[in-house]
């Protein structure tokens, strides 16, 4: 159906022929940008922090306890290990050996002695001190 | 022992041929040197030669020029340089296997069968991976191989010898400085031709006697008897583990229910594995590496390798161990670990 007179623009002008684009274009970029608002939210969220501890000292803590023997770390040399699992995501993670609430002092408990949290793990006691256990934990912590 | 001292490094170790430990390594070092600096300045020399012959100039005479800088200069540095080398070659140390200390290395892929002659006539004293000298004496080496040709290098000591199956290499070696040197295989011999490496330690003399006295004798024999009153398994009245004696007990029986014993020996536990088949484990705890010089022998290192080996050393001829529970696995680590 032909559209009246009155409100047709003139002949020949594509800009004005157009102008019905304006504002579906700005509905369009408005309920994007609203949505987009919902990303990166995760980021914002601390990750856990341990109290004295040193991510970078804690890096290279756990290169030279030879932890990447066993599992695979992000960031740390030399850690490639398939016996126990990979810690990649590690910050995000909610429980510690599958059972530990995943806590800054479960966190430096469990490094220092494994076994005695779950007897029959295959993770064994290194003789960490708790200062290095939570550096090393501290570090853990900064992998997303 | 505090966590301090367990996460202590060995001696910074030492593997550079210009930084030399011994006085094999020192002439070959010098040698390099002068074969370095002389060939700078040549090659200076013929840069700068060049330069000025691109400018114009005055004329030269091209026979002086071809007779003089192309024939009599290379005639007499290189009779130099050749004099000079095989004089160097001359002053390296002649094998003579007349030394107190005669060391048998049996190169394997991929690892090193290392034993000591018995100089009171009794069996070989067997280990691997690791070599012990004492400083400022010199050793004898009587290099072998098992299946393919490798390579005896320790860059801070001495230069390469390979070892070839079927012949006896002989080789003096000395260290005039105390430390930790690396070697490692020179000669590709296989997918972990790589991480074939061995540890040679120098030590004040009487400190390596010790050592030596200590290796000789057999692991320390049945670990669960306690005249404290415990059970064979160390546990008290009240069934706790006391002092891990429980958990060495049961990893020495995991040593020899998980079959480990028929490629390892530990002298002193059951019968001995056929020879050359995997590395001697009699004082593995005191060893410094563990997989020809792959992990540091820290603790959980011993774990790690037996779990999987082949997560730090692909391809290595050892089977994974992923079969154990647990609480065997880190019992038999421990167990493994106070055969110091």
């Amino acid at each position: 159906m032909r559209s009246p007179p009155s409100i047709r623009p003139p002949a020949g002008s594509s800009r004005r022929r157009a102008a019905w684009l304006l504002p579906i274009a700005g509905a369009v970029g408005a309920v994007a940008a609203l949505a987009l608002t919902g990303c990166g939210v995760d980021d914002n969220v601390a990750p856990p922090t341990v109290a004295g501890g040193d991510a970078t000292r804690g890096r290279l803590l756990l290169a030279r306890y030879q932890c990447g023997a066993c599992h695979q770390i992000p960031g740390v040399d030399a850690a490639q290990g398939s016996t126990g699992p990979a810690l990649a995501g590690f910050g995000r993670r909610s429980y510690i050996a599958g059972f530990l609430p995943n806590y800054p002092d479960a966190m430096v408990r469990w490094i220092v002695d494994p076994p005695k949290l779950k007897p029959g793990t295959a993770m064994p006691a290194m003789g960490v001190s708790a200062r290095d256990a939570g550096d090393m934990a501290a570090y853990l912590y900064t992998i997303k | 022992m505090t966590p301090a001292a367990m996460l202590s490094m060995p001696d910074p170790v030492h593997q550079s041929a210009l930084d030399p430990a011994g006085p094999d390594a020192a002439g070959i070092a010098q040698l390099g040197w002068i074969m370095a600096g002389g060939a700078t300045l040549i090659f200076v020399g013929v840069m700068v030669a060049c330069a000025l012959s691109l400018r114009r100039g005055r004329p030269v005479r091209p026979m002086r020029w071809i007779v003089g800088a192309g024939v009599l200069l290379p005639l007499v540095v290189l009779t130099a340089l050749l004099a000079f080398g095989v004089g160097t070659s001359a002053q390296l140390s002649q094998p003579s296997s007349r030394q107190a200390i005669r060391i048998a290395v049996v190169a394997r892929m991929w690892w090193w069968e290392v034993r000591y002659t018995d100089a009171a006539g009794g069996d070989d004293i067997v280990l691997a991976n690791e070599i012990r000298i004492p400083v400022g004496q010199p050793v004898y080496l009587g290099l072998s191989s098992g299946d393919v040709i490798h390579s005896f290098w320790v860059p801070a000591l001495a230069g390469k010898v390979d070892t070839v199956p079927g012949r006896l290499h002989g080789m003096t070696l000395r260290a005039d400085r105390a430390g930790v040197y690396r070697a490692q295989c020179a000669e590709f011999c296989g997918q972990q031709h790589a991480r074939m490496a061995l540890h040679v330690v120098a030590q004040p003399p009487a400190q390596f006697q010790a050592w030596l006295a200590a290796q000789r004798q057999p692991a320390l024999a049945a670990v669960g008897d306690d005249s404290a009153g415990n059970d064979s398994a160390g546990n008290d009245s009240a069934g706790n583990d006391s002092a891990g004696a429980g958990a060495i007990a049961q990893g020495r029986r995991a040593f020899v229910e998980q079959r480990c014993a028929s490629c390892h020996t530990i002298r002193g536990i059951g019968t001995a594995a056929p020879a050359g088949t995997g590395p001697d484990l009699t004082h593995i705890g005191s060893r410094l590496y563990l997989g020809a010089g792959t992990l540091r022998n820290r603790p959980g290192a011993l774990a790690a390798w037996i779990a999987d080996p082949h997560g730090a050393k692909p391809g290595v001829r050892m089977p994974a161990g992923a079969d154990m529970d647990g609480a065997t696995l880190r019992a038999l680590a421990a167990y493994l670990e106070q055969l110091k």
